[in-house]
């Protein structure tokens, strides 16, 4: 059997696809947060509950509607991302004129409230949902066993990172948003309706979120606490990564999960703290984070 | 007497709690360039705010182009063909210094084009892949606030300090530009605390003391008012 530092190749190739995994989805989120909290300056708390709905989306979709994870991809995000645009133009926009403290408060509740709701409709236990057909199976790559929805997770997942960093970094739209975040006051002077750009903006974090969400279904149990429990981990990588950064968030989103794959191979008993301790140390040296400014 | 393109009048406004403008009167004719002087405080830049509506609340009338844009919200205020740049120039530091030149919209027909643009000025041209709008020396970025405007098809521009804390050269050549605006049909509203960079350039002056207009005059009439601009002015 091959080893690589000691350890068989198969299960280390195994935690590392976990870890790919487990990077992709912090990814999606954490991006969707730094992409809420560079415009908004808002810690959208009831992200986790919004990467849930998600889930619930695409379980609804094919349950009730008939319309397959396909469809879910595409629906889901626009019909998640459309409450969000609701809970901004609503709720979080008579806020912003407060301190940040109550746009934390009021996310945080609505997460409570959500998640109250969707455990008290359909119990703690989780719904299954089966994995689309077009992706069942998996290779043998010869050192590991890699199966197809896996493959196409962490694929798409990156597909749409990167098509995020780049509609942020090369496009008008996102010269609008990179300036709006530096000085929205100016940008709107210029004659651009920033309100709605912060609409639309919340909306799309939210839709990265619930994207996240389908991706996630068939892989997890669709639960109500899918998120919370995920989401806190999702705060220490956007922490780590520093604050409204999108590139940070994608770079240390996949980074951290294959450090905390990796060290469930090597230290086992460190893998659920791994991040947190490492969110710790890089507090202590760079506490705007490690792709923040300033 | 060309139309007039800005009239302001009994203009009050507030940030937060602090009453800044006590009701403000002035007009700017088409083609005009009209100054707006005054010591620091006396509400010159609150007043190129207010007409843009970034300031807590006001009140009264801000009449543009016929159109009354008291209760208008700022991004629809700069569509009537405003270009605004601020005192303190507001270049994004996220963005590359063409991003910043090519950002504002299109606020109406008959913008100057970039190649015009780099014309005026040269730097930026040699400057316009830099990184970091930010990067760029105060006059270049002077500059650059400046020269953003000019695409948009904005033909009343209003000027904040533009030459504050900027080089005896590079005021001049601002000086220069101001000079071919006014020949390309621009309307221009000078904040200007330079009073030897305003006074060859303007066609009327207005003197702000206490939020308001303390004094009016036309260029011509410069010469007679020298001891009464030395008591505001404090120069």
């Amino acid at each position: 059997m091959d080893q690589i530092f000691g350890i068989p190749i198969n299960a280390f190739m195994g935690q590392l696809l976990i870890g790919l995994i487990n990077g992709s989805f912090y990814a999606l989120l954490s991006l969707g947060l730094a992409v809420i909290f560079g415009l908004l300056n808002i810690i959208n708390f009831t992200h986790g509950a919004q990467y849930m709905m998600g889930a619930f989306g695409a379980y609804f979709l094919l349950n009730k509607l008939g319309l397959n994870y396909w469809w879910a991809l595409f629906v889901v995000p626009i019909l998640v991302g459309a409450t969000g645009v609701v809970i901004e133009r609503f709720m979080l926009s008579k806020l912003y004129k407060l301190d940040h403290l109550y746009g934390l408060l009021l996310t945080f509740g609505l997460a409570l409230i959500i998640e109250g709701i969707f455990r008290n409709e359909f119990g703690s236990a989780g719904l299954p949902y089966s994995m689309p057909s077009q992706l069942e199976g998996g290779h043998n790559l010869g050192f590991m066993f890699l199966p197809n929805y896996r493959g196409w997770v962490i694929g798409a997942s990156l597909v749409v990172c990167i098509g995020t960093w780049l509609l942020i970094e090369k496009t008008k739209l996102g010269a609008y948003l990179r300036a709006a975040t530096e000085n929205p006051k100016m940008v709107e002077a210029f004659g651009v309706n920033v309100p709605r750009m912060i609409t639309l903006t919340y909306g799309f974090g939210v839709a990265l979120a619930a994207l996240a969400g389908v991706f996630a279904a068939p892989i997890y149990q669709v639960s109500p606490q899918m998120g919370s429990s995920l989401i806190i981990v999702v705060f220490a990588v956007v922490v780590i990564g520093g604050m409204g950064s999108i590139l940070g968030a994608v770079i240390t989103g996949f980074g951290l999960g294959i450090i905390e794959g990796l060290t469930k191979v090597f230290y086992p008993e460190a893998s659920n703290t791994v991040i947190f301790v490492i969110m710790a140390i890089v507090l202590m040296i760079r506490p705007q984070g490690l792709f923040g400014q300033r | 007497m060309s139309e007039v393109v800005l009239n302001v009048s009994g203009l009050q406004a507030w940030y937060g709690e602090s009453h800044v403008l006590h009701g403000v009167d002035f007009a700017v004719r088409k083609g005009e360039v009209v100054t707006l002087l005054g010591r620091n405080g006396a509400g010159r830049t609150s007043t190129l705010r207010s007409i843009m509506g970034l300031v807590g609340r006001r009140t009264g009338s801000i009449v543009v182009n016929d159109v009354e844009t008291i209760g208008m919200a700022t991004h629809k205020i700069a569509h009537l063909g405003i270009g605004y740049c601020p005192e303190e120039r507001a270049i994004f530091s996220s963005l590359s210094v063409e991003e910043n030149l090519v950002l504002p919209p299109k606020v109406g027909e008959g913008g100057m084009s970039i190649d015009e643009i780099y014309e005026m000025f040269p730097n930026l041209r040699e400057r316009r892949n830099t990184a970091q709008g930010t990067k760029l020396s105060g006059g270049e970025q002077q500059m650059l606030a400046m020269a953003r405007i000019l695409r948009t098809g904005a033909h009343l521009l209003l000027l904040d300090e533009i030459t504050e804390g900027l080089a005896p050269v590079i005021v001049q050549a601002i000086g220069r530009v101001i000079v071919k605006l006014k020949e390309r049909g621009f309307t221009i509203v000078l904040v200007e605390q330079n009073f030897r960079f305003a006074a060859p350039l303007a066609d009327r002056h207005y003197v702000m003391e206490h939020g308001r207009i303390a004094e009016s005059f036309a260029a011509a009439e410069l010469p007679s008012k020298t001891a009464m601009l030395h008591e505001y002015l404090g120069v």
